[in-house]
């Protein structure tokens, strides 16, 4: 039995989800393959080849792999995808977007977004918005899988020594191509990797006040997120949000300003390791998941903060 | 331009989940349900291309037991032209729900077919992308902004970090993301509009599709609870307790 691991990467760097996603296929103790798909990523799958617990490295360089069209790299995985008992990808977008279709033509039911691995077959996944937890089992030959990043201590990222094996892609899809990219320009880490996170909600009044957030991560090296309603309302766009219907997070350190705690932003973020919330309403559901609750004015407390820091 | 949307219908945003006792699911019965909000972002974004004169016809199905026909109404309510259930009272998952949706489209020919990125009971955000694999159609996944032009569709979409936009071309299926529209409310006289439009019934059985269930859900559990802690008095008390109790900062 061996793992298939489909790296996420930047074309110049093996993003971290990679590493939480082999961690995951460790406690599947089969062999572990990396596929790295993409357009001039040699260094990608050299790093690959260092990961531990890495057996093998199949890259696969084309430039009609660069911006990772579902189209084409779920066409190449189900290329590839023979004698694999397990085919693993990051619960990240680049993931979501293109694992269903390798189930789909392969002809399984994928299991999206575990958090656990119980056997071979018997996976942990969040439904409801984290609100339940379900145990499944999955029938099929093949097992397709999401893993949900901040669920798995990721793997060393030294220490592996890996044949890198080249292979190409056959043909590519023809009826969709990539347009462009505006990616959120940000000196402070990304909110999956973070440490330190601080997030505001519809208490911050505007989009604006954000810089007294941005203020306090430059000087914690936090990232800066938000919760749905904050995004709703405008204040700062959709990358930041936090939640069930944004992004999962699980950093050492979450501060919620102004942020009331509504179920959906709850399920994105009660893994962090220690909550703090600062909310003048005593009343509101993120004390009930807060370590250090301070019920006080988010305007009077945040430069006080940011001049103990 | 003909599009097909997919509907499901689901216990309510709003509404605390609880698990059963039994660890079998969750509780249903006598719980609030209602459309997937993300089914009702795939229904304003039909009707707005409708209204642009992009769209000529919107067809909405919708699988599940024969309750789900409200929400079949409830997407004519607010400008669906006319609707498909096919009825079942099995579960079914997401793989088998595209192979009936591949055969919906088989049967009507759409030129688009517009879905939710995910459902908030299953949140497995598989069908769009699996039934575009079935079709070998392209696909826009969490969409926040959709352009049809010249046979092609442009959608920006929702990815870590950022936008990202990819050029379509037609036929293709669109899932969307929570900022491409605000779904507007139905308006009473076009909730009774709707009680007259066509509803056709068929089965999972008719259409010829196996929905038998490849993943056995073997237990659902309450998450481990988390427990409140203590409450702060003020900013260098909190700033020390970081430092010296949680030891993060």
């Amino acid at each position: 039995m061996t793992t298939l691991v489909i790296a996420e990467h930047t074309n110049s760097e093996l993003l971290p989800s990679t590493l939480n996603t082999v961690a995951a296929a460790k406690f599947l103790g089969n062999d572990i393959h990396v596929l790295v798909a993409g357009h001039n990523a040699d260094s990608v799958a050299e790093a690959a080849a260092k990961v531990e617990g890495v057996a093998k490295v199949i890259a696969v360089n084309d430039e009609k792999l660069e911006h990772a069209l579902a189209e084409n790299v779920a066409n190449l995985t189900v290329e590839l995808a023979e004698g694999y008992s397990h085919i693993l990808a990051p619960a990240t977008t680049f993931g979501k977007n293109f694992m269903p279709r390798v189930a789909a033509k392969l002809d399984v039911q994928m299991i999206s977004d575990i958090v656990s691995v119980e056997s071979d077959d018997t996976f942990k996944r969040p439904v409801y918005a984290g609100n339940a937890i379900a145990t499944v089992q999955s029938a099929d030959n093949v097992k397709v899988v999401t893993v949900r990043a901040t669920a798995f201590d990721a793997v060393a990222a030294e220490g592996g020594s890996a044949d890198v094996d080249s292979k190409t892609l056959s043909s590519g899809f023809e009826k969709s191509s990539f347009v462009g990219q505006e990616l959120t320009e940000s000196e402070r880490p990304e909110l999956t990797g973070a440490k330190v996170i601080i997030s505001g909600g519809r208490g911050m009044q505007s989009g604006e006040n954000f810089h007294m957030l941005e203020e306090i991560a430059d000087k914690l090296g936090a990232a800066v997120g938000a919760s749905r309603a904050a995004v709703d309302a405008g204040f700062v766009p959709n990358d930041y949000q936090v939640g069930q219907t944004g992004k999962i997070v699980a950093p050492e350190l979450y501060i919620a300003v102004g942020i009331s705690g509504a179920i959906q932003h709850l399920a994105g973020m009660k893994d962090s390791k220690v909550i703090v919330a600062i909310n003048k309403d005593e009343e509101a559901p993120i004390f009930q998941v807060a370590d250090y609750g301070l019920v006080a004015d988010l305007f009077k407390v945040l430069p006080e903060l940011k001049e103990a820091l | 331009m003909k599009i097909l949307v997919a509907v499901k219908r689901v216990i309510d945003y709003n509404v605390k989940v609880r698990v059963k006792a039994d660890n079998t699911g969750v509780e249903t019965a006598n719980v609030k349900m209602s459309m997937n909000p993300f089914c009702e972002i795939a229904v304003e974004e039909a009707v707005r291309l409708k209204e642009q004169g992009v769209a000529s016809e919107i067809i909405v199905a919708s699988i599940g037991p024969q309750q789900s026909q409200e929400t079949l109404r409830t997407a004519l309510a607010l400008g669906a032209d006319r609707a498909i259930l096919v009825k079942t009272d099995e579960e079914v998952q997401p793989l088998a729900v595209s192979k009936i949706l591949k055969e919906l489209v088989n049967k009507e020919s759409p030129d688009m077919v517009i879905l939710g990125k995910q459902t908030i009971d299953g949140d497995n955000n598989q069908t769009g992308q699996m039934l575009s694999a079935l079709l070998d159609w392209p696909q826009g996944t969490f969409a926040s902004k959709v352009v049809v032009e010249d046979g092609k569709v442009n959608v920006t979409r929702e990815i870590d970090g950022g936008l990202e936009t990819v050029a379509l071309q037609l036929p293709a299926v669109v899932t969307t993301d929570l900022r491409l529209n605000e779904p507007r409310f139905a308006s009473l006289p076009n909730i009774m509009k709707a009680k007259k439009k066509t509803l056709d019934e068929t089965t999972p059985d008719e259409l010829g599709v196996d929905i038998s269930p490849r993943v056995k859900t073997l237990k659902v559990e309450s998450p481990p609870a988390r427990e409140a802690g203590i409450k702060v008095e003020s900013v260098d008390e909190l700033v020390e307790k970081l430092k010296n109790e949680a030891k993060v900062i």
